[in-house]
């Protein structure tokens, strides 16, 4: 579980995120929604450390990341795994090497055992047979998923997905949130997905954090968030002239 | 001011928190590869060259009879073991490993290549910059030695072959009043610039901002800001060792 408390982040004077709060449970699969510029990624990156909020507090099951050693920090970010907007493989490690990467630098493992767990990861997102292949030489559908089952190769308690489908065709985006969800499930993790995809709204939504111009301004799940009566969620779920006409009918 | 306390601080960061010794030890060998078995072409050719060229222009200056030729090779050794092989070799060095370091850094760090390296814990500046950096220490002397012996034998070759002076006077030339204390002053020079040229580059391309044109921006600030660095560097040195 994720705790996050009062998240303050300015740039240049420019208030980004003004006071977010919120809990991330186990097992779910969390969403952080809203326009582009309205801070989600920000969030993300506050949240995984990759940026320092001027204010608030981040809790990995009640240990405090911000203000916490960097020993402490160290140990919390081996237990995460993160899928980038832009994947983010290693240009020069095949897929195999990409994969197995967390494990030669982290652990101790026998190689045997890590090319086991690599494969595992791979045929998990659909991908086995594909070990020598280079970035490069992948569509940005296996990338993403190249990029999952990096993120999931090391044991992780954490899973951090930001736009996962940016770049996406429709059913390939699909593919990947269903493959987000399941391995959520099947891992227990607590996984946060940063998204302006309305299909991942409603397909993956079980907990969802509306922002917008850096405030929290709605938070429920796919179940309530049609019914929203929260005039800016409105015009973002609807800003699709097929979804308004659907929803009217 | 701020931008050299900056480099001061990641400098720093190299050697806190490092990974384990084994991980450093093949991407450095990887790396020393990359800098020294790869720039031997152009070492080569730069600084046989430049030896012809300094012996040729040399005896052309000597125009007394007094003037014994073995002379030549003289000034050519000296010049070439203190300032050219050194110095001249760290300058067009950094404009290829240089430029390389920048542009790698700096095209992980806008691909979020290194954001992930910081989110697996690892500290990203020691683990992509400590090989290349040792890389560069432990090849530049090498590839100075090299440059040394070519740019040497580059002028006994044009002297011999333009019958500007005789293979023995060349050879008596680069033995009179030779002083090994010169090429201590030219390794520990190596050495030196080796720790700029690549320090000063990954700093430039770790904390590259932005899109391609940043990378391209941050790669010829490395190269500039090396090249500079080398020079006031050679200057310092040579006002400590002599």
């Amino acid at each position: 579980m994720i705790h996050i408390e009062n998240i303050t982040k300015a740039f240049s004077g420019k208030t980004i995120l003004d006071g977010i709060s919120g809990v991330f449970e186990q097992g779910k699969t969390n969403l952080i929604i809203g326009a582009s510029g309205t801070g989600k990624s920000v969030l993300l990156k506050c949240i995984v450390g990759l940026i320092r909020p001027d204010s608030g507090t981040v809790r990995y099951n009640d240990r405090d990341f911000t203000h916490g050693d960097k020993d402490l920090k160290t140990e919390i970010r081996r237990e995460i795994g993160m899928l980038f907007q832009g994947v983010a493989l290693f240009d020069s490690l095949n897929v195999e090497n990409n994969v197995k990467f967390p494990l030669d630098i982290l652990t101790d493992t026998p190689e045997d055992e890590k090319l086991d767990r690599v494969n595992f990861c791979l045929k998990r997102v659909g991908l086995e047979g594909s070990n020598r292949k280079m970035p490069s030489e992948l569509s940005g559908g296996m990338q993403k998923r190249v990029g999952i089952a990096r993120a999931i190769v090391n044991d992780i308690n954490y899973l951090f997905c930001d736009e996962p489908n940016s770049g996406l065709d429709p059913q390939t985006s699909v593919l990947i949130d269903d493959l987000i969800k399941e391995i959520t499930e099947e891992l227990g993790t607590t996984t946060i997905v940063v998204t302006h995809d309305m299909n991942s709204v409603i397909g993956i939504g079980d907990h969802i954090l509306f922002l917008y111009k850096g405030h929290k301004l709605w938070e429920g799940s796919n179940k309530n968030i049609i019914d929203t009566e929260v005039q800016e969620l409105r015009d973002f779920l609807f800003a699709n002239k097929l979804m308004k006409d659907g929803a009217t009918f | 001011m701020k931008r050299v306390g900056s480099y001061l601080l990641f400098i720093s960061t190299l050697f806190s928190r490092m990974e384990a010794f084994n991980i450093y030890v093949k991407r450095t060998i990887d790396e020393a590869v990359k800098i020294g078995i790869n720039s031997l072409t152009l070492v080569a050719i730069v600084s046989t060259f430049i030896g012809m060229v300094s012996t040729i222009q040399t005896a052309a200056n000597m125009v007394s009879a007094l003037i014994p030729k073995s002379v030549v090779s003289l000034v050519v050794r000296d010049m070439t073991i203190l300032e050219l092989a050194p110095t001249i070799t760290s300058v067009v060095l950094a404009g290829k490993i240089g430029s390389n370091i920048s542009g790698e850094l700096g095209t992980m760090r806008i691909s979020e290549q290194i954001d992930a390296l910081e989110v697996m814990g690892i500290n990203s500046a020691s683990y992509l910059v400590v090989p290349k950096v040792i890389g560069a220490i432990l090849m530049f002397p090498l590839l100075v030695i090299v440059a040394g012996f070519l740019s040497l034998y580059g002028g006994y070759l044009v002297g011999t072959l333009t019958n500007v002076v005789t293979g023995q006077e060349f050879v008596t030339g680069l033995r009179t009043e030779f002083q090994q204390y010169s090429v201590f002053m030219a390794l520990v020079k190596s050495v030196v610039f080796a720790f700029l040229i690549s320090t000063i580059s990954a700093y430039q391309g770790y904390f590259t901002r932005g899109g391609a044109l940043e990378v391209g921006q941050a790669s010829t600030a490395a190269v500039t800001n090396s090249c500079i660095a080398v020079l006031i560097a050679d200057y310092v040195v040579a006002q400590v060792l002599i």
